[in-house]
């Protein structure tokens, strides 16, 4: 007797997403044509969205273990300008090794940032809110000190890195002069791909990864589980740390200038990204492909906005924020009948036995 | 939590560690600089000095981790969009008056209630949002956090008027004659309404119920749901008058800027006013002190010539400092620490005794 | 030491701030044997399993398992665990929104990939084998309260475990269910599996155990064999009286005789969780709902407060027409309603006792009338006594008390409102057998002396008996039967529930 299991809440949630991402941006094509018909549209908006889509995934793992991280954008933000103070000030002469020591370094905030924070919410217990507020004041703090004044790399090897991508022939279009331009994706895009996959694989099968779900789902039935809940917590912060070390990393990527103001209120970008695409707030429900979909959204209605006629930076706050609602109330909608249809099933199995 | 301990509900336990974190500020301050809390009477009739400027400056805060207390208290969770709202309610506030063209005490007071009702409104949305669809305040209020700016462009337009009137000066630095900056009255209002509510009504027992356990407190006879919106309504009002303030001290609306980043402040003095953000017992007097505590850490950095932009820094170090000292962890290891001691001076006695 | 002894307590001490709740307690666990833990509540029994599953450190005495050298530490679930000691509680201790297969083997596997293909077999293989009704990679929350306990169950006796404590395992099954648990203990016996068994239920005590280890307010009474201990001396002795105390333990008082008034009449009434039906209660009068678990009596007396949505009827309280359609509607009609789940529906846990006592009148009179301290301490400090509730003092949290007296405390809240007519739902479960006793003799005392009506509902059908003077029968959600004078026997009642009555 094979039968396939009803979608779990965590699907059907990310489904929606899928589907919703899909049924947009098939809209955008038939109607605002031009740029969407091209597939350099879609990988834009991944090049764009790198280091959201890691800010994405650092969210998601602890949103699934019952917290929250808002530290996420200051932590870009100082690995932005560190990085580029690094580089421009380095005097090694291989630029393959200053690169990669900028690299250790984004990573090494991140961490150090993910470990300390990680560390004062799973073993002191603080609430998680606070300690990440704290995290993204030092951040935004630190990066002052660095540097008031935005810092432009200035590093040959680093732009050279920069203009690196990855082309991709036959997704590209024939210009009007009759040459062929390539479809073209950015190192930090394809560092974020492989990361969301990597963050997929640990979710979906790595044994922290399972310790997390279930610490999300019920702190006191993971902990009699004989789950290391605060062990599982603490490492949930720091893998969210490197997350957010590398975004940083990636963001540099995309734009080789560090400012007092990157990424600022990115994390509630990465927050909302991940409730769109199905991760909920209460912890134990969630999935980074979900949240994949859900900065694919918020960036894809932004691109509608810039090429609709209602081009305005206020519009395109609007919007993002009229799709969030959508978004929260469909799935309250949704999973409140879910609960409903659980219980009279629940309810005609017991008369059934009875 | 599960242990077998009689714990006790009210005393001032949850103000020890704010009243502390206070003490030790203005210690700090003493010591650093003897003249540091001096005040003077400047030649316009005005009191002055950084005790002044910390009162007068945390008002806004203060009236906001008032509201946000509550919805903390009834939500378990808090509202991410008032910087926002305060926005829409100061710009509401501004184009009222533009449209009643010269400005006098009415179109002031009627400014004022037509924007607080808009903040209700808005509250009101958000709240529906938590108390009817269930979801997670912080989520909830994301919505706002993130076009409520925008929405208060739309009111008011790109174009900022400066609001020149003896009125708005009045209301937002001083009136003439009394030497106390007016918002630090506004406070001092709210306060003293806030506690006419909780004497005369049963606001406090209904919010607590509802915040500790929402089905038991509807069994008894309590509408969640009503208690919810009746919190998001109180902030609304809050919200409102910050932003009236905020609006009357620079005489225009400045739509980015009017109280940003003011609800991350207000989440904080709520915590550090020793109130658990999971809801349930609250003590709004906490959260005042919170928000005195962290103007007065700002304002103490100012003093030691760190930059503003710099101050974020070292507010995180003594935010996590006092919260790190209310948390449960410390807190068990000092009770055992102490009752370690207590038990070794006892058994001392008990020796001494025999001898 | 024996030989077949797998597991050794001896003076286990643990102290909590205030209160010291296990003091020089020896226990002994042999091989293949079932040994019930008995107390009232705050006996000490939860915190003695709390210690040897490490989720209390405990201060003093030594642990000792069969296989291990030495005293055996054990600081975590995860020591617990390893050592062989594996625990099925009453709450369900499983994360709803793991997959069936990936509760019975998280936690407790080596290696970091998870092997779901694996896990899959496996626990197919153990559920079929167990007879439980649920597939391996079925979400739990798709799965009833029941199968989640099976499951629980089945993760404890998949880990090979030495030990398996079943801390009040059968509180939320139903009959069928507990005869299942049961031939499952007994074949666990027969593999040479020592089982610690927790209940309130002396019965079930009785059905399985071998020995029963006997503890009262945290110190070892004693351990005896089964068959040296009666039922009543075991009472006797959790309860710390002598027998000829417990001559009132069948006569706690006489049933008075209702009144001609009606108090309370409903016609068709129903809700979102109950078909619709008939019920009235006179004056004086106590009955009972009765039915198995899921027999949807604690949704037909919810449906009389308004507790859940009401879809339709018509009620008449004292002759008069009045509309219930939410809980306070029926607190205005003079209804007063003490829900089932004592933690989840009734104590406020975080506010103190004075606070949880005069809730329900404090909103009875309204959001704009609060009572004077002076008022509410007056009414607290005289239901503390009335009810003889142990507690501190009036500001002690109502969370931090023994289950038993917060009983007592929701029970202060509802007299205080004075209702003519009180729904006590499950009133005695969960609480020591004293608190029980004095829980039915109230409500005797109610309908005798101030004329209260009161339905009365328990899941032991000897409490109703002593205390009802008409029992309505439900099964399936329908009434099936009205019991009253000579009917009311333990034989009659259980016919009817059957079905073979009327």
């Amino acid at each position: 007797m094979k039968r396939r299991e009803p979608l779990t809440n965590t699907q059907l949630l990310m489904t929606i997403a899928i589907g919703i991402f899909i049924g947009m941006y098939a809209l955008a094509m038939a109607f605002l044509g031009g740029g969407f018909l091209k597939a350099q549209q879609f990988f834009d908006i991944l090049n764009d969205n790198s280091f959201l889509i890691l800010l994405g995934c650092a969210l998601t793992i602890v949103m699934i273990g019952g917290g929250i991280n808002i530290s996420v954008g200051g932590v870009v933000g100082l690995t932005v300008m560190a990085c580029a103070l690094y580089l421009n000030g380095t005097n090694i002469e291989n630029s393959t090794l200053s690169i990669s020591v900028t690299l250790l370094l984004a990573l090494g905030i991140g961490l150090a940032f993910g470990i300390g924070q990680g560390f004062l919410i799973s073993y002191m217990e603080i609430q998680p809110f606070i300690v990440t507020l704290a995290g993204m004041f030092l951040a935004r703090g630190l990066t002052t000190m660095l540097s008031i004044y935005p810092v432009k790399v200035t590093h040959e090897g680093f732009k050279e890195l920069v203009k690196q991508k990855l082309q991709i022939p036959f997704l590209g279009y024939i210009a009007k002069n009759g040459n062929l331009i390539p479809a073209k994706l950015e190192i930090g895009a394809i560092v974020a791909l492989v990361m969301l996959i990597l963050t997929w694989y640990l979710l979906k099968h790595v044994k922290l990864g399972r310790d997390i779900y279930a610490l999300g789902g019920n702190q006191q039935s993971a902990l009699m589980l004989g789950i290391n809940v605060k062990r599982s917590r603490f490492l949930s912060y720091v893998i969210s740390g490197f997350l957010s070390g590398l975004a940083g990393f990636v963001y540099l990527l995309h734009m080789p200038a560090g400012k007092a103001d990157t990424a600022n209120a990115s994390e509630m970008d990465a927050i909302a990204a991940s409730i769109i695409g199905g991760t909920l707030l209460t912890g134990g429900v969630g999935n980074v492909f979900g949240t994949f979909f859900g900065v694919l959204i918020l960036a894809t209605i932004k691109k509608i906005i810039v090429l609709s006629p209602l081009n305005d930076s206020w519009w395109q706050d609007m919007a993002s924020g009229a799709m969030l609602g959508f978004f929260i109330l469909l799935q309250s909608i949704v999973l409140s009948t879910r609960e409903k249809r659980k219980i009279k099933a629940a309810d005609k199995a017991a008369l059934q036995k009875g | 939590m599960n242990a077998k301990k009689t714990r006790k509900a009210g005393g001032i336990g949850q103000l020890m560690i704010p009243l502390i974190a206070l003490g030790v500020l203005i210690l700090f301050n003493l010591i650093r600089d003897p003249g540091f809390f001096s005040i003077s009477l400047s030649n316009t009739g005005v009191l002055t000095g950084n005790l002044v400027s910390v009162i007068d400056s945390a008002s806004e805060l203060a009236i906001i981790a008032m509201g946000m207390t509550l919805v903390t208290a009834s939500c378990g969770g808090q509202d991410i969009s008032v910087g926002a709202v305060g926005a829409i309610a100061g710009s509401i506030f501004v184009c009222t008056l533009q449209a009643m063209g010269r400005i006098t005490i009415w179109s002031v007071i009627l400014g004022i209630i037509f924007c607080i009702g808009v903040a209700i409104m808005f509250c009101c949305f958000n709240g529906t949002l938590v108390s009817v669809f269930k979801i997670q305040p912080m989520i909830a209020t994301l919505i706002l956090f993130s076009c409520g700016r925008s929405i208060a462009y739309w009111f008011s337009g790109s174009a900022t008027p400066q609001l020149s009137s003896p009125i708005i000066v009045a209301m937002g630095i001083t009136i003439p004659g009394i030497p106390v900056p007016t918002p630090i009255f506004a406070v001092v209002l709210m306060g003293i309404l806030l506690s006419l509510v909780f004497r005369f009504t049963n606001l406090r027992l209904y919010t607590q119920s509802v915040g500790i356990n929402q089905g038991a407190a509807r069994l008894n006879g309590i509408n969640p749901v009503m208690i919810k919106m009746l919190s998001f309504v109180i902030l609304g009002v809050c919200v409102a008058i910050a932003g009236v303030i905020g609006v009357s001290r620079i005489g225009q609306i400045a739509h980015q800027t009017l109280l940003v980043e003011i609800e991350m402040d207000a989440i904080l003095a709520v915590a550090i006013g020793g109130n658990s953000l999971g809801g349930g017992r609250f003590r709004v007097v906490g959260s005042v002190i919170g928000a005195y505590i962290i103007k007065m850490l700002t304002i103490t950095l100012y003093a030691m010539s760190v930059a503003p932009a710099n101050v974020k820094a070292y507010k995180a170090i003594v935010i996590i400092l006092i919260v790190l000292a209310g948390s449960p962890v410390i807190r068990n290891r000092a009770a055992v620490l102490l009752n370690r001691f207590r038990i070794g001076k006892e058994t001392k006695a008990a020796a001494k005794g025999v001898n | 030491m024996q030989n077949d002894t797998i597991l050794t307590m001896r003076g286990i001490d643990k102290q909590f701030p205030g209160t010291r709740a296990l003091s020089k307690v020896d226990f002994t666990l042999r091989k293949g044997e079932i040994h019930a833990l008995m107390g009232e509540n705050g006996a000490g029994k939860s915190t003695l399993i709390k210690v040897l599953t490490g989720v209390y450190e405990k201060d003093g005495g030594s642990i000792w398992l069969e296989g291990v050298e030495g005293e055996a530490h054990i600081h975590s679930p995860q020591d617990a665990q390893k050592l062989g000691i594996a625990t099925v509680y009453q709450e369900i201790t499983l994360c709803p929104n793991l997959t069936v297969a990936e509760n019975m083997y998280i936690g407790r596997t080596e290696g970091q990939i998870v092997p779901w293909k694996e896990y899959e077999k496996k626990a197919t293989a153990l559920l079929n084998n167990l007879g439980i009704p649920a597939r391996a990679k079925q979400e739990l929350n798709h799965c009833s309260l029941a199968v989640q306990q099976m499951v629980a169950i089945a993760r404890a006796v998949d880990m090979n475990c030495k030990v398996l404590i079943l801390d009040e395992p059968t509180s939320s099954l139903d009959d069928k269910e507990v005869e299942m648990l049961f031939s499952l203990m007994r074949d666990l016996k027969s593999r040479g599996v020592g089982i610690i068994f927790v209940t309130h239920f002396l019965e079930q005590v009785y059905e399985v155990s071998d020995r029963i280890t006997v503890l009262r307010n945290g110190e070892l009474v004693g351990e005896y064999a089964i068959e040296d201990l009666p039922q009543v001396e075991l009472v006797a002795k959790m309860m710390g009286k002598d027998l000829h105390d417990l001559s009132d333990l069948e006569q706690i008082g006489s049933k008075h005789k209702a009144e001609d008034e009606i108090i309370y009449e409903a016609q068709k009434i129903s809700s979102s969780e109950s078909k619709p039906f008939d019920f009235s209660i006179h004056k004086g009068e106590v009955n009972g709902f009765t039915g198995l678990l899921g027999s949807g009596r604690s949704e037909s007396v919810r449906a009389i407060f308004g507790a859940d949505r009401v879809t339709g009827g018509k009620v008449k309280m004292k002759g008069k027409e009045v509309k219930i359609s939410k809980p306070h509607d029926a607190m205005k009609a003079g209804i007063g309603y003490l829900p089932e789940d004592r933690k989840k529906d009734g104590i406020i846990a975080d506010l103190s006792v004075r606070e949880n006592i005069i809730l329900a009148l404090q909103v009875m009179r309204g959001f704009f009338r609060p009572m004077s301290k002076a008022q509410m301490e007056a009414f607290a400090d005289e239901y503390i006594k009335a009810l003889n509730i142990k507690t501190a003092s009036q500001d002690t949290l109502v969370g931090s008390l023994s289950g038993g007296n917060q009983q007592k405390v929701i029970l202060a809240r509802w007299l205080l409102t004075h209702p003519d007519y009180l729904i006590l739902d499950e009133p005695t479960r969960g609480i020591d057998v004293g608190t029980k006793l004095e829980i039915q003799k109230l409500v005797l005392k109610l309908a005798a002396e101030e004329n209260m009506s009161i339905t009365f509902i328990s899941s032991e059908i000897e409490e109703m008996l002593r205390t009802c003077s008409r029992l309505i029968v439900m099964r399936d959600r329908n009434i099936v039967g009205e019991l009253t004078g000579d009917q009311l026997t333990q034989a009659q009642v259980m016919k009817t529930i059957a079905g073979g009555g009327q």
